[in-house]
């Protein structure tokens, strides 16, 4: 099984980074951006076949390590 | 005063931190491996040093932090034991819980490697007996990610309980201009509840020699020489 957890900083939290990657699109004329907020993508391979399963060793995944949910929201995907 | 120094894969300041014990207490501390479960008998004190444990990976701090190690540090906290995090420390702490918000890329963008003064907050505390509140002191600072971040209800507490341990401040004090990475109120470093642990991002170990720039690092290693647990 295939799953995709998404990483992405919660609203209001600044994000520097995402503000100089916009800078730069809009520095290339690409006048139709309006923001950008960076965030992280994990690609993960599962031996488990119960998709409920998968989804709850996910979640455990995402609180314990992948996401700090201080600043962080985490969103899981099960792909195939 | 016994203490043990943490060493993770990719730690960097644990040599400067075992010296600036060693030279305040006149003991020896222990250095300690990331993977052992457990801290020596009837250990004072433990430092998180500075560095870039596991390269920075994911969230700096965040692997270090669920190191088998860290289950007897939150142990040692929790009994009141003394815990210091310092640079990459304080990220460590952050990222297990140990202390609260978090630390985030420099407003800037940029990796900040200079001399910086520092306001010292409370005194009465094992870390800091040997300044004066409201003494402006000089360290060094070399952090990506020091601008600390917590929600509003966090920074109220840490303020209203008096646990902000050291704000950012210019030579003359001023501590918003002096400010050099976006930290909320000026932070440079926290308290726990109980007082008994500290995270900053400062690096009062490089301070302790005249030959390399000041000594006013001393002070925090001198307090908790000085410090004796309450039996």
């Amino acid at each position: 099984m295939k799953a995709r957890v998404t990483v992405t900083l919660k609203n209001g939290v600044l994000d520097p980074q995402g503000k100089a990657i916009e800078g730069a699109l809009k520095s290339f004329g690409l006048d139709g951006v309006d923001s950008v907020r960076q965030g992280k993508v994990f690609d993960i391979e599962l031996s488990l076949t119960d998709k409920a399963e998968a989804e709850a060793l996910l979640k455990a995944a995402a609180e314990k390590l992948l996401a700090n949910t201080v600043v962080e929201n985490y969103r899981i995907e099960i792909l195939s | 005063m016994k203490s043990a120094v943490i060493t993770f894969p990719g730690s960097n300041r644990e040599g400067d931190v075992i010296r600036a014990l060693r030279r305040a207490t006149g003991h020896e501390p222990v250095s300690i491996w990331h993977q052992d479960m457990d801290l020596p008998q009837g250990t004072d004190l433990v430092v998180l040093p500075g560095g870039f444990s596991y390269g920075d990976y994911l969230r700096c701090g965040a692997i270090a932090a669920r190191a088998p190690v860290m289950d007897a540090v939150r142990t040692h906290a929790a009994k009141g034991g003394l815990v210091l995090g310092i640079c990459n420390g304080f990220q460590i702490l952050v990222e297990s819980g140990l202390l609260p918000g978090v630390l985030m890329r420099n407003a800037g963008l940029k990796f900040i490697c200079k001399m910086q003064h520092l306001k010292v907050g409370r005194t009465d505390t094992p870390f800091t007996s040997a300044y004066s509140e409201g003494q402006i002191i000089k360290v060094a600072i070399a952090h990506g990610e020091g601008n600390y971040v917590a929600d509003t209800d966090t920074i109220a507490r840490l303020e209203g309980e008096n646990r902000v341990a050291f704000r950012y401040c210019t030579a003359e004090g001023n501590t918003k201009a002096g400010n050099p990475n976006g930290s909320l109120n000026d932070i440079a470093g926290i308290y726990s509840e109980r007082l008994n642990v500290l995270g900053m991002m400062p690096h009062p170990e490089n301070l302790i020699e005249t030959l390399v720039g000041g000594i006013d690092g001393r002070g925090l290693f001198e307090s908790l020489s000085a410090f004796r647990r309450a039996a």
